[in-house]
């Protein structure tokens, strides 16, 4: 079995209706490809814009993790345990939907698009007690290094979830070169490139593709250009 | 039962959930669906009618499943027995496409 496999942008699955457009790095809704089902624990990966003052009605979830992260604009978030709250670029947001949560997700502004990457992992525990998360996170701090957004760690760095998974962002200067070695033995890592363009031990890599690695060893990341920003999710392999 | 359309038992325990369950599982014109919220309700429902999928919502314990499972298995074999993750229509006609392609 090979251990890497690579998602090319123009690659993923496609839905555009209207006030909503979304690219579906693995199978949802309308968008079937039994060879993009999942890298492990990892199941939803949407790259979506929202017109201005348009949204999500509320809809329910349940026993999935769930994570937004916002790379322009605004969302408004409101559920059934009683929040009503905004996260910006530079929050994150997660819901534990466990035994099952109703919630509306909208652009928080009228005339502005949102951006942002809606993030679905199967829980490490079934039928958990619903919860809702978000967190500051300071975009300058990934300034050439990997931040820590989420992990399964309470009192970590960022948020946390129901899942052995742990969550990085950086912004890296053309020609910034790190390393990345799994949290955990039997974790594999997927890298998702959010602009420029990178190279990850030597596979090029350019604005929203995906690139799995189920046996990583330490993974050499270099950046090819200028503010290129990367996401790394560490995230079991079985689930 | 009718070859041409597939028959879903949704089991969970999150009635608002599995209200909205039972409009999507009955929204495909190839759909029948029935989801309930009790194990009573559901192998009542079993009894009376051929099902193709069951789906085992949020509520359904890991215990719960197993016994399910076992007497739906031993019922009537071939049947999928199978998780829904998700509570929604995010991945809903993906589990059940998949699903009857590696049955």
């Amino acid at each position: 079995m090979a251990n890497t496999i690579l998602h090319k942008a123009d690659t993923r699955g496609h839905a555009d209706h209207g006030w909503l457009d979304s690219h579906h790095t693995f199978s949802f809704a309308n968008y079937y490809n039994p060879e993009r089902m999942q890298f492990g624990a990892l199941r939803v990966l949407n790259d979506d814009v929202v017109a201005g003052g348009r949204g999500f009605d509320s809809h329910p979830h349940d026993n999935m993790e769930i994570i937004s992260i916002p790379l322009e604009g605004a969302l408004e978030h409101k559920d059934n345990l009683g929040n009503t709250v905004v996260t910006e670029a530079g929050e994150i947001q997660v819901m534990s939907t466990g035994t099952g949560v109703f919630h509306s997700e909208y652009n928080a502004y009228p005339d502005k698009t949102a951006r942002f990457l809606q993030i679905w992992l199967f829980p490490n525990q079934l039928n958990v007690t619903p919860r809702y998360d978000q967190a500051k996170i300071n975009i300058a701090d990934r300034k050439n290094t990997l931040q820590q957004l989420i992990s399964p760690d309470k009192n970590g760095e960022g948020t946390w979830l129901y899942q052995d998974a742990w969550f990085h962002m950086g912004r890296f200067d053309k020609g910034f070169s790190t390393a990345y070695t799994a949290k955990k033995q039997g974790n594999g890592v997927y890298f998702f490139v959010i602009s420029g363009s990178f190279t990850v031990n030597g596979q090029e890599l350019n604005a929203r593709d995906g690139y799995g690695i189920t046996d990583p060893g330490q993974l050499n990341i270099t950046a090819l250009t200028e503010n290129a920003e990367l996401l790394v999710i560490d995230i079991p392999l079985f689930s | 039962m009718d070859t041409q359309q597939l028959h879903i038992l949704a089991i969970g325990r999150n009635a608002e959930i599995m209200t909205v369950m039972q409009r999507l599982l009955n929204t495909p014109e190839n759909w029948k669906g029935l989801a309930v919220t009790t194990d009573e309700a559901a192998l009542a429902a079993f009894d009376k009618e051929a099902f193709d999928i069951v789906l085992l919502c949020a509520g359904v314990t890991p215990d719960e499943e197993v016994a399910l499972t076992s007497h739906f298995r031993q019922h009537s074999p071939g049947i999928i027995v199978k998780r829904h993750f998700g509570g929604g229509s995010g991945l809903l006609k993906n589990e059940i496409l998949y699903a009857l392609e590696h049955r």
